[in-house]
């Protein structure tokens, strides 16, 4: 299971951010602490972030949205090289989670994650990370239609996607195939499920809607003279 | 296969984990959007807050500063008790009171002043979404000085679009997201309406309409824009008016739309120099006229059926010459001044871009017409078989609305609009019930001196839409009535009054002085103050004779420790949202959609464990204190005992009309008018705390004509006949001021206002360029400098938001790269900006996606120390700043000496878009701190103390 994410209509809300903390502080993983939290140096445990940044040049440039939480990788560095076991991957979902029980806080997979998706409970002295919302996506207490993670359910842009991209024939799956869905750093080979969708092509360019890149004068006198004799003919009815 | 020696260790995940004890919905009030929320209760406690998928607005969904409720809720910023000041005013030095001492001594202030002269209480409200109750009781108290935030928000899209079109932009109308295929955005960075805009927006993009972004700034909306049109600040108007010189010149406007439903076939009076000048020419009965070609004679213009002519100059059997509207309006545009080539360089987009966006707006709203098959009939009867669409969308806030020259450019874009023949047609502009209503509605203000008497109240509402001159607030010399100026000559169509000019001119006693200024959810010592360290002094003057202040009373009403509290006498301590009820009525800011009419409440779903009252309950009990005639019974018993949730069931504005429409009628089965009905706001909550009727398919569009709509609008007491709505291409009000400033009428402006008036009340909407800019030499204060409000914060007090603060906790200055390294900037320097009025010292960021005259920076992030419950050394009140200390209220003098203030002529709107500023480096020693720094303010007594770890949710893992 993971998460498809629109590039192309993210507008940097943060409500993806702030809703998956609002979540997970008192869910699985609870609670998500904030130090200094009305001081010099506010600093929280996130599960989800989004960074944003400017991209391209002239009238190519673009300014980006870019969340960022686990990849649910299919070939996870943090749980191979954690000492504990307490790093794993779930075989019935593919949801990579820690076993609060048994992580010793080495930081290891921290280190491992490429991603940086990894976040230190420095208060509790374990590591901490995005559950898919594993409290959510099976919960009976919760109504059918809201048992996806919190990030996609609040989405106002719809962004978010959730799914089995194990499934070629799951929607997310579909989606990502058809709008070239990809992988965040494919080359480091961990295999991430979560995709991202690149922006569309913006329609910036003349004869990009079907327009002409400019309407005809309908009388080439400059001083209108030429149009208002066309108006006075038109026979218009209120 | 990896090895893993700890695998066999499972963790046992607990996959249905309970999450709550209860649900209970209510109306987020983290912004102005008033999404609907589902809360999650557990142990009282609130575990989470969602989105109701329910929800008109909303629909499920919840943005960032909703989502960290949770936050605001409990953050140690809050009031806990009723405050006297017993320091200097300033000083932040109360002691706490009970509510009895609290609302006697209120009492004590306001008594005499009602039963003396009303006008000495000014009644101003920040964020206020109970207007509907608010302006009432400042009506039924006497005082028109009354206004909300309105004044320094969006005054001139309100008025604009009002005076137009009968609607506005944001609360009144919204885009086609469903139908349009193009859609043209201005001057909206993250706000105005936050979360119907992103949903509408994903669906947009989705569907393969273009989405154009008007916006000096690349953030948030502009981001995901197909095209950014980086504009020079205050320069909308000029590129508006060239895309209707394009259209014009190519003939590609919708001249049915245009004779049927706008004044474009009215006839405008043309005799120079005589009273009727540039009025509209009518019957005997007041009918405005038109040319009929059928018999070519003058007809009454609103009848149906006629075959009017829109050019062409005639003479009246009165013998007067006259020229239809829109001839007036062609010759305008097609004048070579709006022509691309002459506008490309000020407006700072090139003259290519301007005519290829005509091109596409021509090609969407003609080419690709679309045409639904929904059948309607029309005012006069006439059965029409489809809807006919233009999908051309187009939305416009804050933007347009802080310029001096706001309110015409925002009728300039209703001109295109209405040019396109998009306005409330499928994939256009479409109003929300209960708009349209006539342009403008017919509502007047009060405030004049036969309306205002002591000990009685005003004989109606304080703010309205003047239709001329006789409708002013001015006494016989032209001195303005209300303290704020509104409906004077300096602002005579201030809809939402001047809240920026309260302060300053109560501070100076002009027009008058005050005794008692009253404020609920205005910070008006801090960001929503132009000069703040100015209205700070003004806050605290005192009459060097008597040591009195010269404003003698100041309460409050908040629920957090603001800027705004160390300046009071007495604090008023509101609940937050969740511990309180609450009415978006539609006598005021509704919820309403294109497709239905809707109106919400709030519920207490926590009950406030500390000793505050909500807001409303605390005015209507003054309001009893006061025995305002309305509040009490024959006995002097409280008319509405159970408090404001008892007014919302079963106040009556008019007979069958309250403040709620869903569940009226004594068995709750009437929706829009009916008796009170006693267990309606039970039937709120039934229903997750709102109402919404849906308008049925053939009544959605082309409401201002559709004879079924207004039928229903008339049953649902939304309008007072089912007459058509005609819009305003030309403004016949706006004549009439500058046939005053003529020297025409009983009313006129005084000398020095006439030539002001005479430029500015053009009833064709023209371009000018904004007067801050203007009036300071440009070389010295070469760039703009304007401000956006973040998504994570718009329209939320922020700061004591644990969570929120992480995103944002201090405001850089941006600035153009390629600016940047023409003034020696680098990434991470200090640097001053400096106004004609101060300057303010701010860490720069650089940024391609800014235009490349403008500077800009995140609003309301900067706060003054100590407020907030932040530590003395937080971010936003070390490195965060307001641009707000550098914007004057006051414009730079004229010739004359005379400064005006610092808004749109029209209405009165706050300019504060218009800034003009330099940047120069900060010496090393100056790098770090931003400045001005004002002493630390000092914290009520027995605040909460903030902790050193928030571990929220920890008691919920169980």
């Amino acid at each position: 299971m993971g998460l498809v994410i629109d590039l192309d209509i993210c507008v940097g809300c943060h409500a993806c951010a702030v809703n998956c903390k609002e979540w997970n502080t008192g869910g699985h993983s609870a609670p998500l602490p904030d130090h200094d939290p009305y001081g010099a140096d506010a600093w929280g445990v996130w599960f989800n972030r989004v960074h944003s940044f400017e991209a391209g040049e002239g009238a190519d440039g673009r300014t980006v949205h870019f969340p960022k939480s686990c990849l649910h990788c299919e070939q996870p560095a943090c749980v191979t090289v954690c000492p504990t076991g307490a790093s794993y991957k779930r075989a019935e979902d593919g949801i990579v989670l820690v076993n609060a029980d048994t992580c010793i806080g080495c930081k290891l997979c921290s280190w491992a994650c490429p991603y940086g998706a990894r976040e230190f409970d420095r208060d509790e002295g374990v590591m901490k990370k995005c559950t898919l919302c594993i409290d959510r996506i099976y919960n009976e207490n919760l109504e059918e239609s809201a048992r996806v993670p919190a990030c996609v359910s609040t989405c106002p842009v719809g962004a978010r996607h959730f799914g089995d991209l194990g499934d070629a024939a799951s929607p997310v799956s579909r989606l990502v195939a058809e709008r070239g869905g990809y992988d965040l750093m494919p080359e480091l080979g961990y295999q991430p499920v979560n995709k991202y969708l690149p922006p569309r092509a913006p329609k910036r360019h003349a004869g990009s809607t079907g327009s002409p890149a400019q309407l005809k004068p309908a009388d080439e006198d400059l001083s209108g003279a030429g149009l208002m004799l066309r108006w006075v003919d038109r026979l218009l009815s209120r | 296969m990896r090895l893993n020696p700890m695998a066999t260790v499972v963790e046992s995940v607990d996959l249905s984990p309970k999450v709550s004890d209860e649900v209970k919905t209510t109306t987020c009030y983290m912004c102005a959007c008033r999404c609907g929320i589902k809360v999650h209760l557990r142990d009282g406690a609130v575990r989470y807050i969602e989105g109701n998928p329910a929800h008109p607005v909303n629909k499920g969904v919840l943005c960032a500063k909703g989502s960290a409720g949770i936050m605001t809720h409990y953050a140690p910023s809050r009031l806990s008790k009723p405050l006297l000041r017993v320091g200097p005013r300033g000083s932040g030095e109360f002691r706490e009171i009970e509510w009895e001492e609290a609302l006697s001594t209120a009492t004590r202030w306001l008594e005499p002043i009602r039963t003396s002269d009303p006008r000495k209480l000014a009644l101003f409200t920040g964020r206020d979404q109970s207007q509907a109750l608010t302006g009432w009781w400042a009506s039924q108290f006497g005082t028109p000085n009354y206004a909300a935030h309105g004044g320094f928000c969006s005054v001139n899209m309100a008025a604009a679009g009002m005076y137009s079109i009968g609607g506005s932009f944001w609360e009144f109308g919204e885009p086609d997201f469903h139908d349009a295929k193009y859609f043209m955005m201005f001057g909206v960075a993250e706000d105005h309406a936050s979360n119907p805009i992103k949903i509408g927006l994903g669906k947009l993009k989705g569907r393969g309409a273009k989405f154009v972004s008007v916006n000096p700034v690349r953030t948030g909306y502009s981001a995901i824009a197909d095209e950014w049109i980086g504009i020079k600040p205050g320069t909308d108007g000029l590129l508006v008016a060239a895309l209707i010189h394009e259209l014009l010149r190519a003939d590609r406007v919708d001249f049915d739309y245009l004779v049927r439903y706008t004044n474009a076939p009215w006839l405008v009076i043309d005799a120079p120099g005589t009273p009727r000048d540039g009025l509209i020419a009518r019957d005997a009965d007041g009918h405005p006229l038109c040319w009929n070609c059928d018999g070519n004679a003058p007809a009454n213009a609103l009848l149906a059926d006629l075959r009017p002519a829109i050019v062409g100059r005639r003479v009246l059997p009165d013998g007067s010459a006259a020229v239809p509207v829109f001839e007036l309006i062609a010759r305008r545009y097609l004048d070579p001044r709006y022509a691309p080539d002459a506008v490309a360089a000020q407006v700072g987009v090139a003259a290519d871009t301007i005519r290829r966006l005509a091109a596409e707006l021509a090609h969407a709203a003609f080419d690709q017409q679309i045409v639904l098959d929904i059948p309607w009939v029309d005012w006069a009867g006439r059965r029409h078989d489809k809807t006919v669409g233009r999908p051309v969308s187009f939305h416009a806030m804050r933007g347009i609305s802080a310029h001096s020259n706001g309110f015409q450019t925002c009728r300039l874009i209703h001109i295109l609009q209405m040019l396109l023949g998009a306005i409330d047609c499928p994939g256009g502009f479409r109003h929300k019930p209960p708009y349209p209503k006539s342009a403008p509605p017919a509502v007047k203000p009060h405030g004049s001196a036969h309306h205002v008497s002591p000990g009685k109240p005003m004989p109606g509402p304080p703010l309205g839409f003047p239709m001329g001159p006789e409708d002013l607030l001015v006494d016989p010399d032209g001195t303005a009535r209300r303290i704020d100026k509104a409906f004077s000559w300096d602002a005579p169509m201030a809809a939402h009054g001047l809240m920026h000019m309260v302060i300053h001119n109560a501070s100076k006693g002009d027009p008058y002085t005050i005794d008692t200024l009253f404020m609920f959810m205005a910070n008006m010592s801090w960001n929503s103050a132009m000069n703040t360290p100015g209205t700070m002094e003004m806050l605290t003057a005192q009459n060097a004779e008597t040591g009195e202040y010269v404003i003698p009373h100041i309460i409050y009403a908040d629920a957090y420790h603001s800027e705004m509290v160390a300046f009071a006498d007495l604090i008023l301590p509101d609940t937050t949202y969740l511990e309180r009820h609450d009415c978006i009525s539609l006598l005021d800011r509704p919820i309403c959609d294109a497709d239905g009419a809707a109106d919400a409440i709030r519920q207490p779903v926590v009950r406030a464990e500390r000793d505050v009252r909500p807001f409303q309950d605390v005015l209507l009990e003054l309001g009893v204190r006061l025995k305002l005639p309305a509040l009490i019974n024959a006995d002097g018993s409280p008319k509405f005992p159970g408090g404001y949730p008892d007014y919302m069931a079963n106040h009556e504005r008019q007979p069958g009309v309250g403040m709620l429409a869903g569940w009226r009628g004594a068995a709750g089965a009437r929706q829009g008018t009916g008796t009170p009905n006693p267990k309606q706001l039970d039937a709120y909550i039934a229903n997750g705390c709102f109402w919404r009727q849906e308008i049925a398919p053939r009544n959605r569009y082309y409401r201002f004509a559709n004879k079924g709509y207004l039928d229903w609008a008339v049953s649902m007491g939304f309008l007072a006949k089912a007459d058509p709505i005609v819009m305003q291409l030309y403004s016949e009000p706006l004549q009439k001021f500058r046939l005053a400033a003529r020297g025409h009428g009983p009313v006129q402006p005084p000398d020095r206002d006439r030539k002001r008036i005479e430029a500015h009340f053009d009833p064709i909407p023209f371009w000018y360029p904004p007067f801050e800019g203007e009036l300071v030499h440009g070389d010295e204060y070469p760039m703009h400098a304007i401000t956006q409000r973040p998504m994570a914060m718009y329209h939320s007090w922020g700061s004591q938001n644990a969570w929120l603060r992480q995103i944002h906790a201090q405001n850089r200055l941006f600035v153009n790269r390629a600016t940047a390294t023409r003034l020696g900037l680098v990434d991470d320097d200090w640097a001053w900006i400096t106004s004609h009025h101060g300057r303010v010292k701010a860490q720069i960021k650089l940024a391609d996606g800014v235009n490349p005259d403008t500077v800009w920076t995140w609003n309301a992030i900067g706060k003054r120390s100590g407020a907030w419950s932040l530590s003395a050394d937080a971010p936003e009140s070390k490195r965060g700043f307001l641009l707000n200390h550098v914007i004057s209220e006051l414009l730079p003098p004229q010739p004359d000496g005379h400064r005006y203030a610092n808004s749109d002529p029209i209405t009165g709107q706050a300019a504060w878009y218009d800034l003009r500023v330099r940047i120069e480096k900060a010496r090393e020693e100056e790098a770090g701190e931003t400045a001005p720094r004002f002493a630390a303010t000092k914290p009520p007594p027995n605040m909460m103390e903030p902790p050193d770890i928030l571990r929220y949710g920890a008691g919920f893992r169980r």
